[in-house]
């Protein structure tokens, strides 16, 4: 099988099609499921009670949107060298996604933050590094928006998104390198985990319910700029004539 | 079980369900705005020329 053949927009667009619906369904099943493990199978904190629910969309939510950045950013720098076009659509099929997790970790973070600590908000590293990753993404959707000629857009928004990449280790290890209000890492790959099985289990299956929603959605808006951007191709041709 | 309690959350159901029922809104507004361009995409295909699948 060629694989490089896949890269071109065209040929890429039924595959995408086809591609959706198998993450689409386990992304909804394993969303109800995590759902069901978290709420009736896991046992309350001993120390946060309920509140600490909130962790199953938190930490999923909150990992998706630095694992898409760097997703984004990858598709950038692709497309820079490579210089194929598909590189940069996926680029820009991510970024609402992503921009929707950063919000989504940014929001339960606060309404975590307000019984834990007492306040919905302060200026800590982790938190203000998760901030600057939603005005990454917004930034990158205006100027890519802002920019009229395709391929010129592709680039600027490319450069911005490789150049934002650097906050992503930044609010990862944020807990570690500075003193801050945000819990270290309660799963990590070489200490494992410090939380009980069913509550790993339930954060867990949602992080993979997300990660399919994320492909299944980014696919559906590839498609959609892969054909927005025929009839705009379409439209100049017949302009010209 | 008792459905009352389980909404309380133990006192934490603002914070819970205030998570909870945001991060549903946006991920459903985000489906169907989606759903809205790939309609928008469709309609501009069908007063022009036709793409396959």
């Amino acid at each position: 099988m060629n694989w490089l053949k896949y890269s071109a927009p065209q040929t890429f667009y039924p595959l995408a099609g086809k591609l959706v619906p198998v993450f689409a369904w386990p992304a909804l099943i394993l969303a109800i499921i995590g759902l069901y493990i978290g709420f009736f199978v896991a046992p309350t904190d001993a120390t946060q009670g309920e509140s600490y629910r909130i962790i199953f969309i938190h930490v999923p939510a909150a990992w998706m949107s630095m694992v898409i950045y760097m997703a984004m950013a990858f598709w950038a720098a692709l497309g820079l060298t490579m210089n194929t076009r598909l590189s940069f659509m996926m680029a820009q099929a991510l970024a609402p996604t992503g921009a929707m997790f950063t919000f989504v970790a940014l929001w339960t973070g606060a309404f975590w933050g307000k019984p834990t600590w007492g306040t919905w908000w302060v200026w800590d590293a982790r938190l203000t590094s998760e901030l600057i990753l939603l005005f990454l993404y917004v930034g990158y959707m205006s100027l890519t928006a802002a920019i009229e000629d395709t391929r010129r857009a592709d680039r600027a928004g490319a450069l911005l998104a490789i150049v934002g990449s650097i906050n992503v280790p930044i609010i990862y290890f944020s807990v570690k390198w500075w003193n801050t209000l945000h819990q270290g890492a309660s799963v990590s790959l070489t200490k494992g985990s410090s939380m009980a099985k069913t509550m790993l289990l339930a954060m867990l299956i949602m992080t993979v319910a997300f990660w399919a929603y994320a492909i299944a959605v980014s696919f559906v808006r590839l498609r959609c700029i892969v054909r927005e951007r025929e009839q705009q191709a379409a439209w100049l041709n017949e302009a010209k004539e | 079980m008792d459905w009352g309690q389980f909404f309380e959350m133990g006192g934490y159901g603002l914070y819970v369900w205030g998570s909870y029922i945001v991060t549903a809104v946006v991920m459903i507004g985000e489906l169907l705005l989606l759903r809205n361009r790939k309609r928008t995409v469709e309609r501009k295909d069908g007063q022009s020329s036709n793409m396959s699948s």
